[in-house]
């Protein structure tokens, strides 16, 4: 598989009146394509940060970011980008919503809007097109967000704790829901997240961070059945075993 | 419809006592204007208190009633009418423009915020002296002035409305690549149509005082030049009869903006 995204060295820091914040130092890893890539690590230690890089949305001090072999300056359509909250606009449809990037960017294509909307069909929200986002359960919203992400067709989904303002069990379904999509659509994704259960649930590879300033910890390889869904997989014997891994590394760090 | 089939005999009760007390409310508010009013019929009629001083409610009808009979009454509040809406559109347009600008610009912003502080501070009938000087001794002197009392609170609730603006959704539209004007378009100004709408409202009472305020200095006609004559050829009546009718009007500007709020804020 070809690498599609790469970080190479990259150290950032913040600059604030009370002094510099140092975020990340020499961080480096790699992103196959088709990969699903998590980056953990106590709260505050830099991962929101790892992916406004990647999205172009800050630059790094040092080091650079390479995403389909070209260095990452500014947003990238073809770089989706999915928050904690599903910030959908509550004066706007579902249907409009999920337009939205292509009204960004401009993107007139009639037969590309006719995709997106086939998305709605596929995954669900047929019926909620005309719909305000206030009017779906938090894990349809959340449904409806990754649907706009998808909407120009990006080949990298970077989703920053998407699941972590839903309720556990809504969390868990979500996840799997949000799963199943990504890998139906082959896409490649980066998860930040500071659950571990959930890295090891849906990742090929888990990057550890140490606390702030950042540098890699450690990248773990999972060995879980990648045919299961992340529910059945934490019922995988691998997974206990990569969980206290995982536990041990980021508690002795931390 | 469902829940109205299903509707328990709780429920009909609980909705009845709803409706038994928003009856209750009523009466009691038409009640207390009818003894207000009517003690007040009274208390003159008996001689208690003095109707050339305190006037009394038939003779501020009588007084309408011959404003209304040589026409005057439709001079009078055309003239205030066309002050404060004047007032209100500009102060509106201009208070808008400024907070956008000031959206758009972070040091413009900065450099004016001080000046915005001071001016909304400044009493703004304490201007009145320069603006007759500047704007001559007639009605642009009173639009002026129902501008003035409602330009700096617009821009002040209009720049607090747009950086309200959740940061995560300006992230996320960046992400997308959206430009500056982007930004604005589809997310500032739509997500601030609720405090726009809220700032008609507040507009709407400041406009009233600036051209009360500016036709008490200046002014050959409209409402408040009737106050002041009134008062000072000791026409009680007719001050009283102008003030009925300046509630009213208020009123009836208030309940419009509230209509245009209903319409457009049913998705917020
Ligand atoms: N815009 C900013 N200005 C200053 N400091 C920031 C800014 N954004 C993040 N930080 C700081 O950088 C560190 C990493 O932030 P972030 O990447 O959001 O961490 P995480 O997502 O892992 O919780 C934190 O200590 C945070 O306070
Ligand atoms: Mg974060």
């Amino acid at each position: 598989m070809k690498t599609i995204l790469k970080l190479e060295s990259v150290s950032l820091s913040y600059h604030t009146k009370d002094g510099e914040v140092p975020a990340l130092k020499n961080v480096s890893f790699e992103v196959k394509s088709g990969e699903f890539v998590s980056v953990i690590g106590p709260s505050g230690c830099g991962k929101t940060s790892i992916l406004s890089l990647i999205a172009g949305l800050i630059k790094p001090d040092e080091g650079r970011i390479v995403f389909n072999e070209k260095e990452v300056k500014k947003p990238d359509k073809a770089i989706g980008y999915m928050l904690q909250r599903d910030e959908l606009f509550p004066w706007r449809t579902i249907e409009q919503n999920v337009f939205l990037p292509l009204e960004i960017s401009k993107n007139k294509d009639a037969s590309r809007k006719k995709e997106v909307l086939s998305l709605l069909d596929k995954y669900g929200l047929k019926d909620f097109k005309r719909s305000y986002p206030q009017q779906l359960s938090g894990g349809m919203r959340q449904r409806a967000a990754l649907i706009r992400t998808l909407s120009t067709s990006p080949d990298l989904l970077l989703l920053d704790e998407p699941f972590s303002a839903l309720d556990y069990q809504t969390r868990l379904a979500v996840c799997d829901d949000v799963y199943s999509i990504i890998k139906n659509e082959n896409k490649t994704a980066v998860l930040v997240t500071h659950d571990i259960s959930e890295a090891i649930a849906t990742s090929d590879k888990i990057i550890a961070l140490t606390k702030r300033p950042s540098s890699i910890l450690d990248i773990h390889v999972t060995e879980t059945d990648k045919t299961l869904s992340p529910l059945k997989r934490r019922e995988d014997a691998n997974f206990g075993k990569t969980f206290e891994i995982l536990w041990r590394e980021l508690n002795d760090e931390n | 419809m469902k829940t109205n089939e299903k509707r328990s005999e709780k429920q009909a009760l609980y909705l009845k006592k709803i409706k038994k007390n928003k009856i209750f409310v009523n009466i009691l508010r038409v009640l207390i204007a009818v003894i207000f009013f009517g003690l007040w019929e009274l208390a003159t009629d008996l001689e208690i208190i003095d109707g050339f001083l305190m006037s009394s409610p038939s003779r501020i009808i009588k007084t309408i009633g011959e404003l209304l009979a040589d026409g005057s009454l439709y001079v009078h509040v055309f003239t205030t009418l066309y002050e404060t809406l004047a007032g209100f559109i500009l102060a509106t347009v201009v208070g808008t423009t400024v907070a956008l600008a000031m959206w758009w610009s972070e040091n413009f912003r900065k450099i004016i915020e001080p000046y915005i502080i001071v001016l909304n501070g400044l009493p703004k009938i304490a201007l009145g002296p320069i603006i007759i000087v500047w704007f001559g001794n007639g009605i642009n002197s009173i639009v002026f002035m129902a501008f003035l009392t409602a330009v700096i609170v617009t821009t002040i609730t209009m720049i607090n409305g747009f950086l309200a603006c959740e940061n995560s959704k300006i992230m996320l539209l960046k992400s997308m690549g959206a430009n500056k004007l982007q930004i604005l378009t589809k997310l500032v100004l739509p997500s601030s149509l609720p405090t726009f709408i809220s700032c008609l409202k507040i507009n709407v009472g400041m406009a009233w005082i600036g051209s009360i305020i500016g036709e008490y200095l200046t002014s050959r006609q409209g409402i408040g030049y009737l106050i002041v004559y009134g008062g000072q050829v000791f026409k009680l009546d007719l001050v009283m009869a102008s003030t009925l009718i300046l509630c009213l009007l208020a009123g009836v500007m208030y309940a419009l903006v509230s209509l245009a709020e209903k319409l457009f804020l049913k998705k917020y």
